[in-house]
């Protein structure tokens, strides 16, 4: 009895302690991993494809090199990644693909995030089939015969219509209601993860299967599996303002980069930097293949990137 | 059923109906047949028969969608947030740098020194050069400062359940009204999934440490609880009696009999957590918590095994020393305390001699680590990095090259999967839909009551009603064929596998490494390759389940098998009987609580990896659970997470032995 007592009474102090000192702003909190042994450190936020990984990788390598600070990664989900952002948890999202809800809520309600500008890579998703599959059967690539073909897309997950392969959840898409709308004979599979998606396209390419797959570009697997997009009905501007109705293609998207608004403003030179990288299609591709293909190191791959692009990245610097 | 009890007639039958009726399995039976007669006409008229009716659902969707909005509107003006949950947070931040500072100061000669002399101390000489060759081969793979990241990250977390754990086993072991009611509450904490409660905590504490650090500890306090009260309650009468009458009070009781009594318990509670909450390391990665984990997870999206791999390993040695150091200490500790109950000078001698070697272990450390100061390398020299990735992506490029499909006669892996999934999975997940959703209730209850009491019964008819209303009964169903596809192929190897090692040593001593790689190795490292196997779909995840599931259900196998009374084998054997009637007269009847026990565990177990099967092609819930993750979906994520923890609970209840009751009970 005398136990329960005392362990209620330290218990009572300990809250009295915490809450004594006042309003804790969690909102407010960097990574414990941060500044540690006196080095300045940057955290940046890495989605999970592998053209994120290249930004990061280039981003962290020159930082590290060229401008002294320690560079913390997290790998985060797109929408939980504006979260963090907003917390300071990260300091910079160096690729984004248009979220327009949390843009609102966070760059423009609570400005706790601010714009970086655009990264100078334009994104683009569709739906793509295997070019080897594509030159044998040229009709494919419009949406108005996809279903000729849906027993050739059929896998033991798609039942018996024809499979669309997707990929993560995370990832924009209105698949399952272009389907839908545009009353084809498919079902749509999500691989769960862009790895699992990548590893089932190699191995339906190295068979030379015949695949339909969601995909983006830029995309280091194009160079490995050459893909043909099929033409759905043409984007114009708002077609995919409501998510039930949807019945268009996927907008050209010019990628953005958003910083933390503190790290903005008072980030010093890595701040500068990161507002300043902006860099091609190209680029970004040569070093993801690096890293996803040739399986170096994002570290390596980087380093390979800057010591043949000294004229990109100085201009980074000023 | 229902001919059952219509065919009570005269005389003959009428007998043997009675006959029946003594029997409990039989008279449960009978029971939930007259139930069914009277309920099922009814609700069949009311609500259509097939799947769960529309009108019995509730619609969470926009409440826990505004419940989002909510908090993150309020996170960062609410008193609830800043003078609670703030602090707590910011708790968890400091304590974790903290340890991460200590940590980095030493280097990594210090850390490793310091580990090895410690293993020395509470382990011996062997676990000591054990526990530094591990951490040196965490440096050799590169992974030096994302291990003693995760390494803050676990001292922290690890401490923090130990006293939660602790406050609550010492509640439970002291008074019998609390442990009852704790009962319950620890068995479903420790059935739950821990992807499924990810996302709750990631909205309120966001991304990051604190929000990993405190899903940790949901998941690794129970055993310490279960333990400390089992430590406590088991003390032996005659010494507390005794102690009692010396006059003691009720805390020196507490302080001089109980808590050393239950010494052994506390350290296997210490040794469940640390193990609980190093599996908890890369499942955290999802929401950003940094180090080995996050390695792996980034390995994963570029689709490199052998990177993955390098950061696996790591989590696998850190496992394996601090399972093997607590539980030696657990050993040793038993001993000194026994010495030291029999109060001989002896006794005090050795704790004299202990002293001075723990001084001369800790000097030893600061040398070691000073030195590593002077020459200015804390940090592990990038030259000494051995690159493992390659090799191993070559192993998994062959492997997937040459398997994949093709090869003669037995077919590929692919087709094996296809087959599987038209032929197993399919069938399973159609007929499950299929069924009425009252005979499923009807179906779990009698499945529950037979094997357990009309308790357990309840509580599984309520886990299952209760997908049903929260409007996820056929993803629910998907998931349940899925998991009973991977349950019944883990059953076939781990009976087989567990046979084969009970009754050879040779075999078991080969088979103990691999077991315990399969089992630490973070289950994140199997997903790429399973896909690389057997492509992108269900078929994979169920795989996976089967890979992380199958080393628990052979251990429990092998030691069912083995604790089998020797006498009993004995007289078998000099009856004539062979050996094969041994096993199936004597040793499998007899270890039939061990491999009911085994069936619940791999019930358990498959059901959390089939959920991470989302990130493969998996699907139903476990796909809800990622995309509630990744979009921030309050309302998908946190019905399929609830959906997934009452499945967990149904399973969990539905094959619980009554061994596993008992023990509890103890």
């Amino acid at each position: 009895m005398r136990l329960r007592t005392t362990s209620a009474v330290a218990g009572a102090a300990a809250l009295l302690l915490l809450t004594g000192c006042g309003a804790a702003d969690m909102t407010q909190q960097a990574s414990p991993f941060a500044n540690a042994q006196g080095a300045r450190t940057v955290t940046l936020s890495v989605q999970s494809w592998v053209g994120a990984q290249a930004n990061v990788s280039v981003a962290q390598y020159l930082l590290e090199h060229e401008l002294g600070y320690r560079v913390d990664t997290v790998q985060v989900d797109e929408v939980p990644a504006w979260d963090a952002l907003s917390q300071g948890r990260v300091d910079a999202i160096l690729e984004d693909w248009g979220h327009p809800d949390q843009e609102k809520r966070y760059a423009e309600d609570k400005k706790t995030i601010a714009r970086g500008g655009d990264l100078g890579v334009t994104g683009h998703i569709g739906w793509y089939v295997p070019t080897y599959f594509a030159k044998e059967h040229p009709d494919v690539t419009d949406w108005k015969n996809l279903d000729k073909y849906a027993s050739l897309f059929r896998t033991a997950e798609s039942g018996g219509k024809g499979q669309l392969m997707d990929g993560s959840p995370s990832y924009v898409t209105n698949d399952k209601a272009l389907v839908n709308n545009l009353q084809l004979d498919y079902q749509v599979v999500f691989a769960g993860s862009e790895a699992a998606q990548i590893t089932q396209i190699k191995q339906f390419a190295k068979e030379k299967k015949p695949f339909l797959t969601y995909w983006y570009s830029p995309q280091w697997l194009f160079k490995k599996v050459p893909m043909t997009e099929v033409k759905l009905p043409a984007y114009k501007e708002g077609c995919d303002a409501d998510p039930a109705e949807v019945a268009c293609a996927y907008p050209h998207t010019p990628l953005q980069k958003y910083l933390n608004a503190d790290f903005a403003r008072s980030g010093g030179k890595a701040a500068a930097f990161l507002k300043n990288f902006k860099w091609t299609t190209e680029d970004q591709n040569e070093v993801s293949l690096m890293i996803a293909n040739d399986k170096l190191s994002p570290q390596e791959a980087a380093k390979k990137w800057v010591d043949s692009h000294e004229s990109t990245w100085r201009s980074w610097l000023s | 059923m229902a001919a059952v009890t219509a065919s009570v007639g005269p005389s003959g039958p009428a007998d043997r109906a009675r006959a029946l009726v003594r029997q409990p399995a039989a008279r449960k039976v009978l029971v939930l047949a007259l139930a069914a007669a009277v309920l099922v006409p009814l609700l069949d008229s009311r609500w259509a028969s097939g799947t769960w009716p529309h009108a019995l659902t509730v619609d969470l969707g926009e409440p826990l969608g505004r419940a989002g909005d909510w908090i993150i509107d309020n996170r960062d003006s609410h008193p609830l947030f800043l003078y609670f949950f703030g602090h707590v947070s910011n708790a968890v931040v400091l304590s974790v740098r903290a340890v991460y500072l200590v940590l980095l100061a030493p280097g990594w000669a210090g850390v490793t020194a310091v580990a090895g002399l410690v293993a020395w101390r509470v382990a011996g000489v062997r676990l000591a050069l054990g526990t530094a060759a591990a951490f040196l081969t965490c440096g050799l793979l590169g992974m030096w400062v994302p291990t003693m990241q995760t390494l803050a990250l676990m001292v922290v977390a690890v401490l923090a359940s130990v006293a939660l754990g602790a406050l609550l086993g010492l509640a439970a072991g002291l008074s019998d009204r609390t442990y009852r009611a704790l009962r319950p509450v620890l068995d479903t904490m420790q059935v739950l999934p821990a992807f499924a409660y990810l996302l709750p905590v990631v909205l309120v504490f966001g991304i990051g440490v604190p929000a990993a650090v405190l899903a940790t500890v949901v998941y690794a306090a129970p055993p310490m609880a279960r333990l400390t009260a089992l430590g406590l309650r088991g003390a032996d009468t005659g010494v507390m009696e005794a102690v009692a009458s010396l006059g003691a009070t009720a805390r020196q009781r507490l302080l001089t009999a109980r808590l050393p009594l239950a010494r052994k318990e506390l350290l296997l509670g210490l040794n469940q957590t640390i193990m609980m909450a190093l599996s908890m390391a890369v499942i955290a990665s999802v929401i950003g918590a940094g180090g080995l984990g996050d390695r792996v997870y980034q390995a994963l999206a570029s689709v490199d095994v052998g990177a993955a791999l390098a950061a696996g390993i790591p989590i696998v040695l850190l496992a394996v020393v601090l399972d093997r150091v607590t539980a030696a200490a657990g050993e040793g500790g038993l001993g000194d305390s026994s010495k030291g109950l029999g109060g001989s000078s002896q006794g005090l001698g050795d704790a004299s001699k202990s002293v001075t070697l723990w001084a001369y272990a800790a000097a030893g450390a600061v040398v070691v680590a000073l030195a590593g100061r002077l020459t200015g390398r804390l940090d592990w020299p990038e030259s000494w990095v051995v690159n493992i990735a390659e090799p191993v992506n070559h192993a998994v490029d062959w492997m997937t090259n040459h398997l994949y499909s093709g090869v003669p006669y037995i077919g590929g892996t692919a087709d094996w999967a296809g087959h599987f999934t038209t032929g197993v999975l399919n069938p399973l997940r159609d007929g499950l839909q299929w069924l009425p959703w009252w005979s499923v209730l009807l179906i779990v209850a009698t499945l529950a009551w037979l094997i357990g009491t009309w308790r357990t019964a309840l509580t599984a008819v309520l886990a299952m009603a209760a997908i049903g209303v929260l409007g996820v009964w056929k993803p629910s169903l998907d998931t349940l064929s899925q998991v009973l596809a991977a349950v019944a192929v883990t059953l076939v190897l781990g009976f087989g596998i567990g046979i084969a090692a009970a009754r050879s040593a040779a075999v078991e001593r080969r088979l103990r490494p691999v077991l315990d790689v399969f089992q630490t190795m973070p289950q994140f490292v199997y997903l790429i390759p399973v896909v690389a196997l057997f492509g992108v779909g269900r078929a994979p995840a169920v795989a996976a389940a089967v890979v992380y599931a199958l080393p628990a259900v052979v251990r429990i196998t092998t030691q069912g098998l083995r604790a089998v009374d020797p006498a009993a084998l004995e007289s078998a054997r000099s009856l004539g009987a062979t050996s094969g009637q041994q096993l199936r007269q004597v040793q499998l009847p007899l270890a039939r609580p061990a491999l009911l026990l085994a069936l619940n565990q791999g019930f358990v177990l498959v059901l959390a990896v089939v959920i991470i099967g989302g990130l493969v092609g998996g699907g139903a819930l476990g796909y809800d659970v990622v995309f509630g993750l990744a979009q921030g979906d309050l309302a998908t994520g946190l019905v399929a997470g609830s959906a997934i923890v009452c499945l967990g609970l149904m399973l969990d209840r539905v094959t619980q032995p009554t061994e596993r009751r008992s023990k509890k009970g103890a």
